[in-house]
């Protein structure tokens, strides 16, 4: 791979535990200047708290069918319609902001607790084991990645946690290989050798400072993959093979709101806007996490 | 450098061969008798017996797998399952039905991306640069499946400019010849059919140009503004040069290296990833090709179609690597 | 004045792009409105998915055989709005008393569209080629015809001809639906030169003796068929070309049409007819019902091994609120595995009525009072009979949740879906099933004897009275006398509940509305020999 030969963007040293924190502060006094990260926090906070609170903010039951109210137009009685099981739209939607959280977090998650795995792995062993990895790696990102979701899911079986998995496995090789460069470069700091040399043993060299200093953009990384796993998510589920009914799922509504795009768009509208202003949250975090954390990292 | 392009290269077989491995396990683990599937929900279990057999689905995997890796190494992509024509001839339609719709999306994405990203960087905290950033976050943030179907729902259905779906006019239908049928309209010289792929053309690429063309403009301002600042474009200025030519020439020139980069690598992304936009807009490319093909458990398809595609796929991150190491010398080759 | 040019670039790109959209609109309407001035002869059919093959015998695909019925003809054939007989490439025929020999008159002076003649051989060769076959060649040859040449059961003991234009069938034992099975899309007459010709390659070059000329076909696009001019029926077809194009999204299929991209298209999505029926440049076309849908219930598996269990689902179910929401009130209730149009149904027969005291009577009965969890698994792909798998069971999810019962939706690719089924994994199931011949065998045999466990009969259900009755009624000849065993048949089918009937769909089609001569037939192939457009 051709990396660019950059040098370390975390400060090294062996930081003690006031430097780190000073850091850290830092970095939370950029994030806050940063009026259009604040947004971005602002509508991922907004989703949260809309999806803890669902049962109190839905006006209705997602899940109950009035099939003589089907595909209402959005009204003082449901804001934003109702869907061909006149169920209420506008209560689907907040729960929804469940299902699309929840993915989005937890297999995000499972590939940075995976992809660090074995990218510290990979990075700190070097060698064939090293190959063998960064070959997986190859071999995954070869792979068109929604293919890759499709086949996983068609594996497993559709549902909204196997759909969940095959988001996690797919994201895993970025966060791998983020790891395994940042394992690199820090290896060859002083105070690892330092350590090492003094007969620190591999696991406390790697959870004492590979780990720490890798945190901030695994952080960075992380939030912006959320994103982009809540757009997979509602693309599996759009193909069906996802959330399965009658589980709101944003995706899920799009694909069943489709055959009604003639006769009632609002189906469509606005699951689609939830997870556009969803993502667009955690975009904006994410590119604020960035500044604020690394403002080398930026481009 | 030539050794590490030799490396480079051959780094890409043992990728490849695993990839077969994976694509040829993973679809085998997919419940569902590929010799079921052809013969419907009517068939007879013998008759599915003898189509397995016949199929030569009864094997072991691993003659399975050495039957295929051998006629892979004689460049036999293999057969399809459902229509028993051989995938060399049967892919290029669809390939080629992709790229076309891919190099669109390009197009599109590069000409508004940079111009945008240049105009953002110009005009650095402009309403112009807002707005465009603000564009290009939600740009970035659009499940494109939605935004297809939005805009078909505008431009195709409501305002009835443009075709919901297809390539072509059925009832006028093209005479292929490449396949690209831009390309081939143009040479059979037919200017009404040549408009007509690209109102078929509009829609999709729009929608795919979406995330590429935000990614390309947030790129290019980032670059744009690094490369300004620089003394050698202040010298320029200074000297009295137009602001237009130093835009232009001077900078772009210096900020168009890693705007190549997310250009290339876009583009590979595309190749494969248009499946969902495929569907929506009824387009007969290979992610579509693909992907009914896992319904139909064509497990021959799958697994050239996929290699295939990542083939290319890893080919244009290559070049885009070896273009980047020829174009800036500060690379260190390790 | 620098930020000028820029805006002026800016604007000259909308423009070009406006300019582009404009001239889609009106490139649009000059290609739509063409057709206007003289009249249309090129049919575009928008249709779900593509065919496997064309060579009708060797395929099982409703989708290969809708073109084939356009290349081929068959020796007898359906009358247009069911499926009694009429003669085609036979004219007429004489049956023995004993019902074991057939012998038909075969129409004079038809040629192949290779120009090679049709006569007793062509017939006999291709009898020959499927008896000769196996199942994965000729799969239906072997499921209507007992099996092939080597098999005890094979009912057709010879095919011979008695001179140039008389073919005589002599048949080991009597077939009730030789006849009908005769008039089936697959046992159509191919030309017996280009099969020697193309060999394998035969699906992909027809040659028969249709109304239509194969011409071109692109995979997963479209297959062009032309006019025979030489057809035997004296000024037939009428149309000069027809175009069979797959579209698999409805919605999407039904865009195509509002912008006269296609001209009929198969598989309206109920919750559309409104739409269309509104507009006075389309029409709707109503194909006859010969289907049914239903939930099946494993009588192997859990509490649905238990009779009063299942009698106790089939009271929980809301049809009427199933039929009006998504089928659009095109369907009727089912309370029989068959449709009324089928002879032998059982109309005295009273359906279970939507009664959740009586269900939850039953469960409490069977020792389940508080209900229970089970699986319900949603078929992934709309068919005529079930437009949308899925949203049908959320629907019987909520009727279920009201006794008690707790549904848990499962869905499975296509492929899957059917592969789990034939072992018997699901509890409870959506499927359906569309009549090959309209015979009652084709749909209770087929579907609910133990013979056909492991195949369609996906519901494990095995009951020896059933059993002996279906096999009495496939040698009896005597019309009456079979529709009582049939109708006996469904009395223990009703009893045993190990299906919830749901509905015999109408399956919709919509077209231009200046589309004459068009009729749907039930068994989902349509002849297109007298379409026209006004």
């Amino acid at each position: 791979m051709a990396e660019l030969a950059r040098t370390p963007a975390t400060p090294p040293a062996a930081m003690g535990e006031t430097e780190s924190v000073s850091l850290w502060k830092e970095a939370w006094r950029r994030f806050r200047k940063n009026k259009i990260a604040l947004v971005g926090a602002g509508i991922v906070l907004f989703f949260i708290i809309v999806a803890l609170l669902a049962p109190w903010l839905a006006p209705y039951d997602y899940k109950e069918q009035q099939l003589a109210e089907r595909l209402q137009p959005p009204s003082g009685e449901h804001w934003f319609g109702t869907d061909d099981f006149g169920r209420d739209i506008f209560s689907r939607v907040i729960y929804g902001a469940r299902i699309s959280l929840w993915v989005g977090f937890f297999s995000v998650l499972g590939s940075v607790v995976v992809g660090s795995l074995l990218g510290i792995i990979a990075g700190y062993y070097g060698r064939w084991i090293d190959g063998v990895i960064s070959r997986l790696f190859d071999i995954m990102l070869a792979f068109p990645s929604i293919l890759l979701a499709i086949g996983i899911v068609a594996v497993l079986g559709p549902s909204l946690q196997n759909a969940l998995i095959a988001i996690a496995v797919i994201n895993v090789p970025n966060f791998g290989r983020l790891i395994r460069s940042r394992v690199l470069s820090i290896k060859q700091e002083e105070y690892i050798m330092a350590a090492k040399a003094i007969g620190m043993s591999d696991w406390r060299i790697l959870f004492h400072h590979i780990l720490p200093n890798s945190l901030a953009p695994i952080i960075v990384q992380g939030t912006l993959a959320i994103a982009t796993a809540i757009i997979e998510a509602a693309a599996l589920g759009f193909l069906g093979l996802g959330a399965q009914p009658p589980n709101p799922e944003w995706g899920k509504m799009l694909s069943d709101a489709k055959d009604f795009l003639t006769q009632a768009p609002w189906t469509m509208i606005f699951p689609g806007l939830a997870i556009m202003l969803t993502v667009l949250g955690f975009n904006l975090m994410g590119d604020g996490l960035r500044d604020a954390l690394d403002p080398r990292m930026k481009n | 450098m030539l050794s590490y392009v030799v490396r480079r290269v051959l780094m890409v077989i043992p990728v490849l061969f695993g990839m077969s491995l994976v694509v040829f396990f993973m679809i085998r683990a997919i419940p569902g008798n590929p010799a079921q599937v052809i013969l419907g929900q009517k068939a007879t279990k013998e008759a599915v017996a003898a189509l397995t057999h016949k199929l030569g689905l009864d094997q072991p995997w691993y003659v399975q797998y050495v039957k295929y890796i051998g006629g892979l190494l004689h460049g036999d992509l293999g057969e399809s399952i459902r229509t028993g024509a051989p995938i060399a001839e049967e892919i290029w339609p669809y390939l080629a039905a992709t790229i076309e719709l891919s190099l669109a999306a390009m197009l599109i994405a590069v000409i508004i991306g940079v111009n945008a990203g240049i105009i953002s960087a110009w005009f650095q905290n402009s309403w112009f640069d807002y707005i465009a950033m603000v564009l290009a976050l939600i740009g970035v943030s659009m499940p494109i499946f939605w935004l297809g179907l939005m805009e078909q729902w505008l431009f195709s259905i409501q305002l009835d400019w443009l075709p919901t779906s297809g390539r072509e006019d059925v009832r006028n239908p093209i005479e292929p010849i490449t396949h690209l049928y831009l390309v081939d309209t143009l040479l059979s010289g037919n200017t009404d059919q040549f408009w007509q792929v690209v109102q078929h053309l509009v829609l999709p690429s729009m929608a795919l140009a979406t995330i590429p063309m935000a990614i390309i403009a947030r790129m290019t301002r980032s670059s744009m503004l690094e490369v300004m600042k620089s003394d050698y474009i202040r010298t320029a200025r200074a000297k009295g040069l137009s602001m237009f030519w130093v835009v232009y020439k001077h900078s772009l020139k210096n900020a168009i290296i890693p705007v190549l980069t997310v250009i290339g690598l876009q583009t590979g992304l595309l190749l494969g990833g248009a499946i969902l936009t495929e569907t929506i807009f009824s387009w007969p490319g290979i992610g579509r090709y693909i992907y009914d093909a896992i319904g139909y458990r064509d497990y021959p398809v799958i697994q050239s179609g996929i290699l295939i595609i990542a083939t290319i796929f890893i080919f244009i991150n290559l070049i885009v690597d070896l273009l980047y190491a020829i174009i800036d010398p500060r690379i260190k080759y390790n | 004045m620098k930020r000028k040019t820029w805006f002026t670039w800016l604007a000259l790109m909308l423009a070009v792009m406006l300019v582009l959209a404009g001239c889609g609109k009106s490139k649009q309407t000059a290609g739509g409105g063409g057709d206007k001035s003289s009249t249309q002869d090129t049919l575009v059919y928008g249709r779900g998915g593509d065919s496997v093959s064309l060579d009708p015998a060797t395929v099982t695909d409703g989708e290969s055989l809708k073109v084939t019925k356009n290349i081929f003809d068959t020796l007898l054939d359906y009358n247009d709005n069911d499926t009694s007989i009429k003669p085609a490439l036979a004219t007429e025929w004489t049956i023995s008393n004993d019902g074991l020999t057939y012998t038909f008159k075969l129409r004079q002076g038809v040629k192949f569209h290779d120009g090679t003649e049709f006569n007793a051989d062509a017939v006999v060769f291709n009898f020959e080629r499927w008896a000769n076959g196996n199942a994965d060649k000729f799969p239906y040859y072997g499921s209507m015809f007992g099996g092939y040449k080597q098999d005890d059961s094979h009912v057709i003991k010879e095919v011979k001809a008695l001179d140039k234009y008389t073919v005589q069938f002599v048949l080991k034992r009597p077939q009730a639906p030789f006849l009908k099975n005769l008039a089936m899309t697959p046992f159509a007459i191919a030309s017996p030169e280009a099969v020697k010709k193309y060999g394998d390659k035969f699906g992909e070059h027809p040659v028969g003796t249709g109304p239509f000329v194969f011409k071109e076909w692109k995979r997963n696009e479209r297959i062009v068929l032309e006019k025979n001019k030489d057809y035997w029926e004296k000024g037939y077809p009428k149309l000069n070309q027809l175009i069979f194009v797959s579209i698999p999204d409805n919605s999407a299929r039904l865009n195509a049409l509002l912008k006269g991209e296609i001209d009929i298209m198969e598989d309206l999505n109920p919750t559309d007819l409104k739409q269309v029926e509104g507009n006075k440049e389309f029409q709707i076309f109503k194909r006859p019902s010969m289907n049914v849908a239903y939930v099946g219930l494993t009588a192997t598996r859990g509490p649905l091994k238990n009779k009063l269990v299942r009698q106790a689902l089939n009271y929980a179910v809301d049809k009427k609120a199933i039929i009006d929401a998504f089928y659009a009130g095109q369907a009727e209730p089912a309370k029989n595995p068959m449709p009324p149009s089928i002879p032998g149904y059982n109309d005295a027969i009273q359906d279970y009525p939507f009664d959740l005291n009586k269900a939850k009577e039953l469960l409490a009965k069977a020792g389940y009072p508080n209900g229970f969890e089970i699986e319900l698994w949603a078929m992934p792909v709309p068919r005529p009979y079930m437009p949308d798998g899925q949203k049908i069971a959320e629907a019987i999810q909520a009727n279920f949740a009201k006794i008690g019962v707790k549904a848990k939706i499962v869905t499975y690719e296509w492929a899957t879906y059917l592969d789990k089924l034939a072992k018997g994994e699901a509890d409870a199931f959506l499927l359906g099933w569309t009549g090959d011949n309209g015979d009652a065998d084709n749909f209770l045999y087929a579907l609910l004897d133990k013979d056909s466990i492991g195949s369609n009969n996906y519901t494990y259900f095995s009951n020896d009275e059933l059993h002996d009755i279906l096999v009495e009624a496939q040698t009896v000849s005597d019309e009456n006398k079979r529709n009582e065993l049939y109708k006996k048949a469904q009395e223990i089918i009703k009893e045993e509940a190990p299906w919830i009937p749901l509905v015999h769909s109408t399956p919709l089609l919509a077209g231009k509305a200046n589309i004459q001569g068009f009729h749907p037939h039930p068994t989902g192939s349509d002849k297109f020999t007298k379409v026209e457009f006004r």
